[in-house]
């Protein structure tokens, strides 16, 4: 595999069928139709959205880090990734990247992860599995606590080292960046647009994203 | 090291789950070269909490483990502790083998050909105990890849390392919580030998010394670690436990 594969979009944002902002810190579910087209842009740069994706068919099959991992031979997500689920079905296929690397190892913050990495007095801090939650509360369907898998983090760069070393890098991504993909199945899309204010990732300030969705 | 409570040697291609009780070490060894163990680990007492390889991995800033690690569950508390390892890297991000890898990779067999010498599979192992154990496929997730060596070259290639395990190599956990383990003696996914690798595995369970946190290496290793702990022992205090 390879490192960064940038490859713009040729689709219009006045063309898309579907057009929202995610402010820092909200929660966003939505399903997608076989062959749509979702884009993530990294509005103000280096911030982290949160990403986790379903078999809309069968939720209970999630987005696998490992199986998407094992299908590439490789940690990092470009142009040509192919997101799979648990079960190794493919979800969806990265077909435009302007940022050059998206995490897969990272997971997303929680009050209790919060807790041990910085202080335990980060606790009643805002969270993006709380955000998970909150969506998946509010869709109901079954999800519970349970379909938190390890999810996607689109723009953030978590390099792993030859050594087995894992650390938190500045950011690849800048504004306007984006990361696009299109949905091989059905699928549900639930991001968490990062609310985290102890990272030095995004310079301690979480900023929104964009989604756009294009028929095919 | 005499007062083992309990043993079993999980044979190649055999799966186990169980419950262990916080205080006690389970000590795995590879009784010939190659082994790999993919195993899950849950809280016995409450299953939505499980081992979380990115909360693991990010407040250790490892991509693998061995002694002094700790294998940290979702709600930010310790599972298990690595207090013993003779080889100094287990796998976390390869994933268990299915069986469609399997029989693309060994060929095809099949219980109705082979009776019991057919290839059994990572994922169809767990799925089973997991049901047994009243979760499912959606429980699934990373699995910890004991014996196992892989790697990421600087463009984030995943490289598996053969002959990382030799015979009689061992590993042991002392559990932190009382854990429900689920185990699957099956190759590593990313294991090139060509022949279905199969290695033996001892499991024994004995007794741990208390854990003094004056002194505990894997407390100590780091300050999210103690924080991980002291999660732990709240989460123990409030069970009047
Ligand atoms: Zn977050």
């Amino acid at each position: 595999m390879t490192v960064f594969i940038h490859k713009e979009s040729e689709r219009r944002p006045d063309e898309a069928l579907y057009d929202h902002i995610i402010p820092a810190g909200e929660g966003w579910m939505r399903d997608l139709r076989p062959g749509q087209v979702l884009r993530i842009v990294d509005l103000e740069g280096n911030q982290a959205a949160d990403t986790l994706f379903y078999d809309a068919e069968n939720p209970e099959d999630h987005y696998s880090a490992v199986q998407t991992i094992a299908g590439q031979q490789n940690i990092y997500l470009t142009t040509g990734s192919v997101l799979r689920a648990e079960s190794g079905k493919p979800l969806l296929t990265i077909v435009a990247d302007t940022c050059g690397r998206h995490d897969t190892l990272g997971g997303a913050c929680s009050a209790q992860s919060n807790t041990v990495r910085y202080a335990h007095e980060t606790l009643p801090m805002h969270n993006c599995r709380d955000t998970f939650m909150l969506q998946l509360a509010k869709r109901g369907d079954g999800y519970t606590k349970r379909d938190l898998a390890p999810n996607i983090n689109f723009f953030m760069n978590v390099p792993v080292t030859p050594e087995g070393g894992l650390t938190f890098a500045d950011g690849v991504s800048a504004p306007g960046r984006y990361v696009e993909m299109r949905a091989e199945t059905s699928v549900t899309a639930l991001i968490s647009n990062c609310p985290q204010l102890n990272n030095p990732c995004n310079a301690y300030n979480p900023t929104p994203v964009r989604v756009l969705i294009w028929e095919s | 090291m005499s007062s083992i409570v309990w043993s079993l040697e999980l044979a190649p291609g055999a799966k186990w789950s169980g419950a262990i009780a916080r205080g006690r070490l389970v000590r795995f060894t590879a009784l010939e070269a190659g082994a790999n163990v993919s195993m899950l680990l849950y809280n016995a007492d409450d299953k939505t909490e499980r081992y979380n390889m990115p909360d693991t991995l990010k407040a250790q800033y490892t991509s693998h483990l061995t002694k002094g690690h700790v294998l940290m569950s979702d709600n930010g508390r310790v599972l298990a502790s690595i207090v013993e390892d003779g080889l100094g890297w287990h796998d976390t991000i390869g994933g268990c083998t299915t069986r469609e890898a399997t029989a693309a990779k060994y060929g095809t067999t099949s219980f109705q050909r082979e009776r019991n010498d057919w290839l059994r599979n990572g994922r169809d192992n767990l799925a089973g105990e997991l049901v047994r154990c009243g979760l499912g496929m959606r429980d699934l997730g990373p699995v910890v890849n004991l014996f196992s060596k892989v790697y990421c070259d600087e463009d984030g290639n995943t490289i598996f390392v053969p002959g990382h395990c030799p015979a009689g190599a061992s590993v042991t956990l002392r559990l932190e919580m009382n854990a429900l383990l689920v185990l699957s003696n099956t190759p590593h996914p990313l294991d090139p030998a060509t022949a279905y690798p199969s290695s033996p595995v001892a499991i024994e369970v004995l007794p741990a010394d208390p854990v003094d946190p004056a002194t505990d290496p894997c407390v100590l290793r780091r300050p999210e670690n103690r924080r991980a702990f002291e999660n732990t022992w709240s989460y123990f205090a409030l069970l009047g436990q």
